[in-house]
């Protein structure tokens, strides 16, 4: 068996809703089935193949090829099995994720990981704002599994994430971690403004001091052999973290303007 | 059965089904780890009057341990769930908790049918004062709670198993002495084993007891008939030159556990051999009718139980 290979004819003109074409929803059905699934593109329904070149037939191992970034909720609601996407991904890539592991082979849009519950998301480029963050009217943003960025993430990542593991090699923006209610982000490169803004609970692993405002509360200098355990669990994910050894860190604790109970851990 | 000159009676150990845990307790160094552990395990020889029968099982390298530091492995061993789960909870908390740097993990975790999930750090959280934090990490929640000398860590639950308690052998010799050197090497070959402990004083009893009593509140009392001093008094079960005798009991995961224990320690206890005073070895049992577990100790040395 070879992995369902999607590759996509001609630059859309519209947005494609990828979320038909997950492991779990094409698991046994015959490829000329999988050729007549309606996407919805813009306002139209096109059938798959007049999409894409499909072929192969493993199911659980489906390759996107070709994408240029109006493929939006690829790998959405996702369960079981393994995405791998070539090119850039559009908006919402492993939206409300529950399982299986998606791997984006450049960058992905707004909302990557939003409402994601269990998996892997390993987006290699860059992510966009809103990273594991609750979409409009959600009252909780990622809420397990873990997500590595190679490259940077934009504003408001991990914004109210409730639980789950959000690691990021690069650089991230403008309130990262805000509204956070729990779960673990790391940033190995600068963080943006107000960082932690409005954070209930929850851990922002830092390499890097970032300007932080009034209401984040210095607590520091520590050594927290909890870190060890941390760094454990990041052993086999494909990211730098897992080299990590440092357990001296800057503590400070907030958002006391949100019950306080958050923290940032400034490695030394 | 005679090994090495010491005769090996035609007699079982008879054992009970217990309930039984194993926590990872780590430390800055190990000698902090010690601190914890022994407390933790103090007064726990005999679930008689202990709750539980608790000691270390052994010592843990870094490399071993959650947290990367050095560390023991502590077994605890009651006779119901409910006892095990509230004495575990009570010295973590006066024993662990308490002990600069240490921490403290599951030891037994997999498979669900087998193992029970039983709270370690779930209840010692609320000494944090909302203050504790959670961490979910690799599928299991730690507790970090703030105490004076940082944090406090501990792992939310540890397993707990179907056990066996009371395997034993007694050892019988011409003196007090020769008795001890005996259990002593015993206990130093039967130490590097996994998965069992020998809950006494060094690992040894010297009061073994039979059950009731004279004394109409006592359910156990002393085995006169394996006592020296008694030899003339009762019907005793020891031949003239028999002037001590001690006994190591045994506390394991499984029976097979409990055999290998068995077949390591009588071995070397008979190395020293009748030259040193070591003429017998016998077991405790209550004529096979109160505990499910016999162990033939012919059959355990012979490889066949």
């Amino acid at each position: 068996m070879s992995a369902l290979t999607f590759r996509l004819k001609d630059a859309p003109q519209q947005r494609i809703d990828m979320s038909p074409l997950t492991p779990d929803r094409l698991a046994g059905i015959s490829p000329a089935d999988i050729a007549g699934i309606e996407l919805q593109c813009g306002k139209r329904k096109l059938r798959a193949a007049e999409i894409f070149d499909i072929s192969g037939d493993d199911a659980a191992e489906i390759d996107i090829i070709n994408s240029g970034g109006k493929l939006d909720h690829i790998g959405s609601r996702m369960q079981v099995g393994r995405i791998t996407l070539t090119g850039n991904a559009g908006d919402y890539a492993g939206f409300e994720m529950r399982g299986g592991e998606l791997v984006i082979q450049g960058n992905a849009e707004a909302f990557a990981a939003g409402g994601m519950r269990g998996g892997l998301l390993h987006i290699q480029g860059s992510a966009g704002d809103f990273l594991g963050s609750a979409i409009a009217g959600e009252r909780q943003g990622m809420r397990g599994g873990t997500v590595v960025v190679t490259g940077n993430a934009g504003d408001r990542a991990g914004d109210q994430m409730r639980r789950g593991l959000l690691l990021i090699e690069g650089n991230v923006g403008n309130y990262c971690g805000s509204r956070m209610i729990a779960g673990t982000i790391g940033v190995l490169g600068d963080v943006g403004q107000y960082a932690g803004y409005a954070m209930r609970r929850g851990t922002l692993l830092l390499q890097k001091a970032p300007e932080l405002h009034a209401t984040i509360m210095d607590c520091g200098l520590h050594t927290l052999p909890y870190l060890n355990l941390m760094y454990k669990s990041f052993a086999g994910l494909p990211t730098h973290f897992s080299r990590l050894q440092q357990i001296r860190v800057r503590r400070y604790a907030g958002d006391i303007a949100n019950d306080g109970k958050g923290e940032i851990l400034i490695l030394q | 059965m005679i090994l090495n000159g010491v005769t090996i009676d035609d007699t079982f150990a008879e054992a009970f089904n217990m309930r039984g845990t194993r926590v990872i307790i780590t430390a800055q160094n190990l000698k902090w780890a010690y601190h914890a552990a022994n407390a933790m395990t103090g007064f726990a020889t005999s679930v008689i009057a202990c709750g539980v029968e608790a000691a270390i099982e052994r010592e843990l390298t870094p490399v071993e341990t959650p947290d990367q530091r050095p560390g023991v492995s502590i077994l605890m061993f009651a006779m119901g769930s409910a006892v095990l789960m509230k004495q575990l909870e009570t010295r973590l908390g006066q024993c662990v908790l308490t002990c600069p740097t240490a921490a403290a993990f599951s030891g037994i975790d997999g498979d669900p049918e087998t193992v029970t999930r039983i709270g370690l750090g779930k209840n010692l959280r609320f000494f944090g004062d909302g203050y504790q934090i959670s961490k979910h990490l690799g599928g299991k929640r730690y507790w970090r709670v703030p105490v004076m000398d940082g944090e406090f860590l501990t792992e939310e639950t540890t397993g707990m198993v179907r056990a066996i308690g009371g395997g034993n052998f007694l050892v019988l010799a011409e003196s007090q002495p020769q008795a001890l050197a005996a259990c002593e090497a015993a206990i130093e070959a039967m130490r590097k084993l996994p998965n069992i402990i020998m809950p006494f004083p060094g690992g040894v009893v010297r009061s073994g007891s039979k059950v009731g009593s004279k004394y109409k509140s006592m359910i156990a009392s002393t085995n006169d008939a394996f006592c020296p001093t008694l030899k003339g008094l009762v019907k005793t079960q020891l031949s003239p030159e028999i002037e001590s005798v001690m006994e190591i009991v045994i506390d394991g995961l499984t029976a097979d556990d409990i055999s290998k224990a068995m077949r390591i320690g009588i071995t070397a206890a008979c190395e020293l051999g009748a030259a040193n005073g070591i003429r017998r070895i016998s077991a405790g049992n209550y004529g096979g009718k109160l505990g499910p577990h016999l162990f033939h100790l012919h059959k355990i040395m012979r490889g066949t139980a």
